[in-house]
């Protein structure tokens, strides 16, 4: 049996500040990932895939992170993707600092 | 030191220029990310985990207080008003948005600096001993054959495509300060009758892989050290593996190649390239020495220094710890710590900046350095100002009495910036040594080298580390990795693992297991915790941590 697809979003950094940013149902790029899509099976996240890498002039490196479903919208599995949405740890810089 | 000619105030320019153009290009939508990649990164222009990071080189540590004012305005003016210095003599800003990059390679540009051939795979910046030329115990000068090996290695045509990145140290002191065998070629200058030459090491590296560098040639004479090193890197540009990332740096060649057969290429190699230089290279040198002459030390002998360093105990510790000797009985070495406890390691403020390009400029021939340890240097300060020096540092939060103890931690950017870190590693360092502080133990401690890698590159040195920490990812969870016994010093040691690693929140007390086993353990205050470690190996530190520790392994 093929292993279950874990739900994803679809991340990447901006083109102009390198701001990490999810990319949300309507094709618009947010900066937050509670309000990226969570995709939820493999065909739609491939074709989420391609179609950023097609929008190379607005973003950089997308790629596809796990994330689960929670209260407020999707929420990080992986402590690297918990990171990217805050900013470092040694100063309140980054997202964190207009959160 | 060394002043930019015509010739590379016009280079940089036009690079800055072609950038520029390239940055625009890549805005207006007709250059792909694939495209421009190759192009940032040979301007030193990094995508991290948050936002675009610049390195800028500082070759061999060098730095003038013009230049460092004008990185405390750059931080100021397009970051976030401070400066983080690493490892290789490097200066990243975390925080600079990819239209005002050409901007601040302009800025740059004014005071003779650049951030080419900070990445991809060329040779890198040059890294020196930080003292140079105002050690006590140097043969010569590093920092002229240094800039004779930026200028040749800058843009040049053979060595932009290596298989992998190429990093050169430069030592003209038998106490190698500057991790020389940790490199692809590590240089030692060394006297002989007839003159000054180079021992030549080859393919040291830390990494994934961490090799300590083996004697290519014993003695190099200075008038054949370019064509040599052409020759080592033309034959590295040959066999140095393609196929694989992992396996592409000269050490592995030098390892599976073996070191006779590099040899008798070089020395081929060499046969063949040394004609062509005729001795241009030379007069390059020569030309470069004299811009390195050393200042003209003043004669007023070292004031009421040492009646100071008896009346006021807090500048008798801080004298202790940061200053080291020069070559001048009145003059004193003192490094500045950019390690405040619980501060992040090697982070400057703008202000910091301005307030060490101030006293550089008024008390110590406005000279500056950046030592691969994170820390400032005034290689040049007499001693009667030392005092004076002192409370301006105090007052500008830089007076840290801690270099070479435990809370002068080396610690690379990891998780919290680099998009390659697979844990952080600057809180681990905080918290250490806002711990040690808690403790009053680091003096106690003595001389102790903690080093930090947030990934298996080992950017922070941890192999080298008395006590090395390497940060993992282990099943999405992170896991630290002690290192014990390495050393970075002209007999350089890879360190040893302990066994399992230790959970993010553990690997301060398992640190801490580790130290107050050390004090028992020690024969005396006189026993370094590197010595006491080679007395008596790895058992009883491996117990120290791990006796009745079953639930503090993670059996990683």
């Amino acid at each position: 049996m093929p292993r279950p697809f874990s739900p994803k979003v679809l991340t990447a950094n901006a083109l102009l500040e390198g701001d990490v940013v999810y990319l949300a149902a309507d094709g618009h790029w947010t900066r937050h990932h509670a309000e990226a899509e969570l995709i939820e099976d493999e065909a739609t996240a491939e074709l989420r895939l391609l179609d950023a890498e097609a929008r190379g002039h607005e973003v950089v490196g997308a790629y596809l992170a796990d994330a689960l479903r929670g209260p407020r919208g999707p929420e990080p599995v992986h402590f690297r993707e918990a990171f990217r949405t805050r900013g470092p740890s040694n100063y309140r810089h980054g997202k964190q600092e207009h959160a | 030191m060394y002043r930019y000619s015509e010739f590379d105030e016009a280079f940089v320019r036009s690079r800055v220029a072609q950038f520029r153009a390239q940055v625009a290009r890549r805005i207006d939508g007709s250059l792909t990310e694939d495209e421009f990649k190759p192009l940032r990164l040979m301007n030193g222009l990094y995508l991290q985990l948050h936002a675009y990071m610049l390195r800028v080189a500082i070759p061999y540590g060098t730095l003038n207080s013009a230049q460092m004012r004008q990185l405390a305005m750059i931080a100021e003016r397009w970051d976030k008003g401070y400066g983080h210095f690493t490892t290789r003599q490097n200066i990243q800003f975390n925080w600079p948005a990819l239209r005002d990059v050409p901007d601040m390679l302009d800025a740059l540009a004014d005071v003779g600096m650049h951030a080419i051939q900070t990445s991809g795979n060329t040779i890198r910046n040059v890294t020196a001993d930080h003292f140079a030329g105002a050690a006590e115990d140097e043969v010569m000068d590093p920092r002229p054959v240094a800039e004779l090996i930026r200028q040749w290695s800058t843009d040049h045509p053979e060595f932009q495509f290596l298989p992998r990145k190429f990093k050169v140290a430069v030592t003209g002191s038998p106490m190698d300060r500057a991790v020389t065998a940790a490199h692809d070629i590590g240089l030692r200058l060394v006297a002989k009758e007839g003159g000054i030459g180079a021992k030549v090491l080859v393919g040291g590296g830390l990494g994934r892989t961490p090799m300590i560098g083996k004697v290519l040639k014993s003695f190099v004479p200075l008038p054949d050290l370019l064509p040599y090193l052409e020759a080592v890197v033309a034959v590295y540009n040959l066999l140095g593996r393609r196929d694989n990332k992992y396996k592409a740096r000269i050490k592995i060649t030098v390892h599976e190649t073996g070191i006779e057969e590099i040899r008798r290429l070089v020395e081929e190699e060499f046969a063949a390239r040394k004609p062509l230089f005729k001795g241009a290279d030379e007069g390059l040198l020569s030309e470069i020495t004299a811009q390195f002459a050393a200042p003209a030390f003043d004669a007023e002998g070292p004031g009421d220094y040492e009646t100071w360093r008896q009346a006021d105990p807090v500048f008798r510790a801080f004298t202790d710890t940061n200053v080291a000797a020069h070559r001048h009985p009145d003059y004193a070495i003192l490094t500045v710590s950019l390690k405040a406890h619980g501060a992040t390691p090697g982070d400057a403020t703008s202000e910091q900046m301005r307030v060490l390009a101030e006293l550089a400029e008024r008390y110590a021939h406005d000279e500056l350095r950046i030592s691969h340890e994170q820390n400032v240097i005034l290689p040049h300060l007499p001693k009667r100002h030392l005092k004076a020096v002192h409370e301006a540092l105090a007052a500008a939060g830089l007076a840290t009495a801690n270099v070479g103890l435990a809370s002068d931690i080396i610690a690379c950017p990891g998780m919290d910036y680099c998009a390659l870190a697979t844990a952080r590693s600057i809180p681990v360092a905080q918290e250490l040594a806002t711990r040690f502080e808690a403790m009053k133990i680091e003096h106690e401690i003595g001389p102790l080298k903690i080093k930090i890698s947030g990934c298996i590159n080992a950017c922070g040195h941890h192999h080298v580390g008395h006590i090395g920490i390497l940060g993992l990812d282990r099943a999405g969870v992170e896991s630290y990795q002690i290192t014990l016994g390495g050393d970075g010093g002209p007999d350089a040691v890879i360190g040893e693992r302990t066994g399992p690693g230790f959970a993010y929140d553990q690997i301060v007390p398992a640190i801490e297991r580790i130290l107050l086993a050390y004090l028992d353990l020690r024969e005396g205050p006189g026993e370094s915790f590197l010595d006491a470690y080679r007395r008596l190996g790895m058992a009883p530190f491996k117990a120290a941590l791990y006796e009745d520790g079953e639930a503090r392994a993670d059996a990683a």
